[in-house]
């Protein structure tokens, strides 16, 4: 015999915060992610800011192909808003259609980013090549990292997860809101990094 | 309710094509020939603004809780607070000639500190006892 037990405000918004906790809970982490890639932001200026010189991004890395996942990031972030509304109008087909392609966007932006890394190996422009090499590489490393989290997530919601639609529809619109906050923060910090890594000139 | 989704999703396209608009103007803008600063400054601008059509648009920041917007002013403390750290940090270079802010640096030696006589300029030579 096993008990029951309700999780409140996965559904409704709790009286005092006027939110359902996921939602609060998401933006607690994203809040924690601010900090993290803020902290690696100044970073670089800093670095950047104490060096004699400084390589320059346009011309050692691939900008076109950085330009080309910057497309592909905003064409997920543009499928992935869709598939929520897609929820809101009650279509779980076509959710999944536009969430698929979110996923498939994920996978392009990585293989993108495998050739791009795959050549700076070839070249032997590794990290410790250079502090502009070792905080690329940082960065990019661990911003590639949160895409696979990402996909994880979406891929489980694509898939198995889309079960709670048939038993609990609104719950899992708001999982897909949630999730969808979270790799819209990961387009948004790309739109940062592409040009700070790709397009400043050195010095 | 379908008709106002339905005019979301007109936006949220909009919104696309002008992420993708702003992503061509800052390849454009990186390729003209200005000022490195005047670069920066410029790319820096276009990113907040596709940012701020991210945040405000997609993760429907135009119309969250007030928590939601405590939560992320509290963020932007720190921020701002971990940034200064960095830059005072930066500037305290004992020995240099000028901090970040163009102000002349003072050395102390220990000498000095074990006496408590007055820091004396960087630029003075150096006691050997």
């Amino acid at each position: 015999m096993s008990a029951h037990i309700e999780i409140p405000y996965n559904v409704d918004e709790r009286p005092d915060t006027g939110l359902y906790n996921a939602k609060l809970g998401v933006w607690l982490f994203l809040a924690s992610e601010v900090m993290l890639f803020g902290a690696l932001f100044s970073s670089y200026v800093l670095l950047r800011t104490g060096a004699d010189s400084w390589e320059s991004g346009h011309q050692i890395l691939n900008w076109k192909l950085a330009m080309l996942n910057t497309f592909v990031l905003i064409g997920s972030s543009v499928t992935m808003v869709m598939s929520w509304s897609a929820l809101k109008m009650k279509n779980l087909a076509k959710f999944k259609v536009y969430m698929g392609l979110t996923f498939l966007c994920g996978v392009g932006f990585l293989v993108i980013k495998s050739i791009e890394y795959h050549a700076k190996f070839e070249h032997g422009l590794l990290p410790n090549r250079s502090t502009f090499m070792a905080i690329y590489f940082t960065m990019t490393g661990l911003h590639g990292l949160h895409v696979i989290g990402g996909m994880i997530v979406n891929g489980y919601l694509l898939g198995p997860g889309s079960k709670m639609w048939l038993t609990e529809p609104q719950r899992f619109t708001n999982r897909i809101e949630v999730a969808g906050l979270y790799w819209h923060f990961v387009d948004l910090v790309w739109i940062f990094l592409f040009p700070t890594l790709y397009l400043l000139p050195g010095k | 309710m379908s008709e106002a989704i339905q005019k979301q999703i007109k936006l949220y396209l909009i919104i696309g094509l002008a992420l993708f608009v702003g992503t061509v103007l800052t390849v454009w803008v990186a390729d003209l020939k200005v000022a490195i600063m005047t670069g920066i400054v410029i790319a820096v601008v276009i990113a907040s603004i596709k940012s701020f059509l991210v945040a405000g648009y997609f993760m429907h920041l135009f119309h969250e809780r007030k928590l939601i917007y405590q939560v992320l002013l509290l963020t932007a403390v720190f921020i701002v607070v971990m940034i200064g750290l960095f830059i005072f940090a930066f500037g305290d270079q004992q020995g240099a000639h000028h901090g970040i802010f163009n102000v002349p640096v003072k050395h102390v030696t220990p000498a000095d500190a074990g006496h408590g006589a007055a820091a004396h300029d960087a630029s003075a030579p150096a006691h050997h006892e």
